[in-house]
């Protein structure tokens, strides 16, 4: 299997080196190969498990809560003002 | 015997009849840190003056006869659980700046119960890994031997009990993560049903294989921490209403009458020899005792690797998404190799045109690993087999071929994927160095499973 790793780092927002490219191109198709031993098996009327509680659209009373204070929340931000999390601009000026 | 050395029991034990003070057992505790964390590497942070002041108010409230299930008992979280106040960074370098801002749901009843909370342990970065040598806060070593892997990912947990750093500690176990280590160091190690350990407030690896369990000294310490940790939270929706049993009663029932499967495909090619016949030595004492002992089949065991590598990396990849480094903690550029080798392989499993060949087969197949379990649990009440299909490997032996690395998990995944408990007790060593013992049961099985490992234990003091 081969793996376009450029456009997986991509999606993943993960920024990589040039020599990491490499590495992970290897390994990763070393594992992927180890993995296709599942088409071995036939799956064609298997329903698929996601997760094994069997708990369905849990929820709870729609009421608020005590919750951290702002000041708490933003105690670990390196970048914030006026009681607000800074980031960048998303969208461009015009 | 030493202080640090003591058992949970025996600690309660010694300081309610004021044997000592919980201030004297913190401290044999801390000496015993500063001793050997500088080779075994065990811990990330040590929480001196906040455990001392907590052994303080736990002596106070001793000496007024009050009474919690751990009082006064130095405990050790791996550094996956949310500490308030204290750094708590997955041993990854993306957040070794981070101080939560809240305690996680076990970490709050710990400490209700009365827990010294004593240093947060070290493990492979967000628990990605067999060996411990993935921490981007350095390898921990094996207290039976430094050259060698003392298992992961808690690692650091595991350790600190085995060396006698604290009375017990916490554990988390996504695919053997808390059996392996257990194993590889001679100590008890539970991974609770999915879902009976709250996981709110735990740094998240694999959400729906996530276990949140515990490193103990003996099987009834096991048994009394899952009394404290045990039950439904309403902040994890994951937890059903299920009642929680008393752990602590039937320990000494014996296991005349008990039905124990061996797993065929448990015993095949890739175990190591002396760790089949030792396992098998253990299984005719059993048999002796008076328990049934049934050949079963899991046929879908050899499918289970790829089918955990194909589910928890795509997890890993969804889950490790969040940081971001805007609310806290530093940027993507920190991640260490093999968290980004698990993101990597997780997004390409869940990418357009890969999924349904990945990760929905993957699902289909934990449909059928699940039901031979299911199938199995019809016929026996527990199923025994080794931990790890090696001993310990030497500390360097693995890192480079993550595949080899990956494959140590093939008896202990299957737990995860089918959401069933799993107790790792030690049975004695190979070469110095310590083996492990998986008893496996039905969802909410673990008394049965504390009955069979304790029987063990208490009929042989020093292994098999």
């Amino acid at each position: 299997m081969k793996i376009n790793v450029k456009h997986v780092a991509k999606l993943a927002n993960l920024d990589l080196k040039e020599n990491e490219f490499d590495e992970l191109e290897k390994q990763l198709s070393l594992i992927l190969s180890y993995i296709e031993n599942l088409q071995e098996l036939n799956t064609e009327d298997i329903e698929e498990t996601s997760q094994i509680t069997g708990l369905k659209n849990i929820t709870r009373e729609d009421k608020t809560e005590p919750s951290l204070s702002q000041e708490e929340v933003l105690s670990n931000t390196k970048s914030k003002e006026n009681g607000l999390f800074k980031v960048k601009a998303i969208f461009e000026e015009q | 015997m030493k202080l640090n050395e003591l058992t949970i029991k025996q600690s309660i034990e010694g300081l309610r009849s004021k044997k000592f003070s919980s201030e004297e057992l913190t401290k044999e505790c801390l000496k015993e840190i500063k001793k050997k964390n500088v080779t075994l590497n065990a811990f990330i942070s040590v929480c001196e003056e906040e455990a001392l002041k907590q052994a303080k108010r736990a002596d106070k409230l001793i000496s007024e006869n009050q009474e919690a299930l751990l009082l006064g008992i130095p405990i050790a979280l791996k550094d996956l659980f949310l500490t308030k106040g204290i750094k708590t960074t997955a041993a990854s370098n993306v957040l070794n700046n981070y101080i939560p801002q809240y305690d996680g749901t076990v970490t709050s009843k710990l400490k209700e119960a009365g827990a010294v909370i004593i240093g947060k342990t070290n493990c492979d970065a967000w628990a990605h890994g067999s060996s411990g040598e993935n921490s981007d806060f350095g390898p921990t070593k094996n207290p039976w031997n430094e050259e060698y892997v003392p298992g992961g990912s808690s690692s650091g947990s595991a350790v600190s009990v085995a060396a006698n750093m604290c009375i017990a500690s916490t554990g988390t176990d996504t695919g053997g993560s808390i059996r392996l280590p257990a194993s590889f160091c001679n100590v008890v190690g539970l991974k609770p049903t999915y879902g009976r350990v709250s996981r709110y407030g735990i740094i998240a690896m694999a959400s729906s294989l996530d276990s949140i369990g515990h490193f103990t000294k003996t099987v009834e310490d096991s048994a009394s921490l899952l009394n404290v940790t045990a039950g439904t939270d309403p902040k994890d929706a994951t937890t059903p209403n299920v009642r929680v049993d008393e752990y602590s009663q039937d320990l000494d029932k014996g296991v005349k009458g008990l039905r124990i499967g061996i797993p065929k495909e448990y015993f095949m090619e890739g175990l190591d020899n002396k760790i089949k016949e030792k396992v098998k030595r253990v299984i005719k004492f059993y048999e002796k005792e008076g328990a049934n002992i049934v050949d079963i089949s899991l046929p879908t065991t050899k499918y289970a690797i790829a089918c955990y590598y194909i589910i928890q990396p795509s997890e890993v990849s969804s889950n490790l998404a969040r940081y971001d480094g805007i609310r806290y903690g530093n940027t993507r550029m920190e991640f260490g190799s093999e968290a980004k080798r698990r993101i990597m392989l997780g997004t390409f499993t869940l990418s357009a045109g890969y999924y349904d060949a990945y990760y929905k087969k993957a699902m289909k197949v934990r449909t059928l690993i699940k039901k031979d379990f299911d199938d199995a649990f019809k016929k026996v009440d527990a199923i025994l087999s080794p931990v790890s299909p090696t001993l310990p490997w030497k500390i360097g032996e693995k890192v480079n071929d993550p595949l080899k690395m990956y494959l140590s998990d093939i008896f202990t995944v299957t737990a995860n994927l089918s959401g069933i408990p799993g107790l790792s007790i030690p049975i004695g060593f190979i070469n110095d160095l310590p083996v492990g013992l998986q008893i496996l049961g039905p969802n909410f099985s673990e008394k049965t499973l504390f009955r069979i490992g304790n029987h063990f234990e208490r009929s042989n003091k020093n292994g098999l």
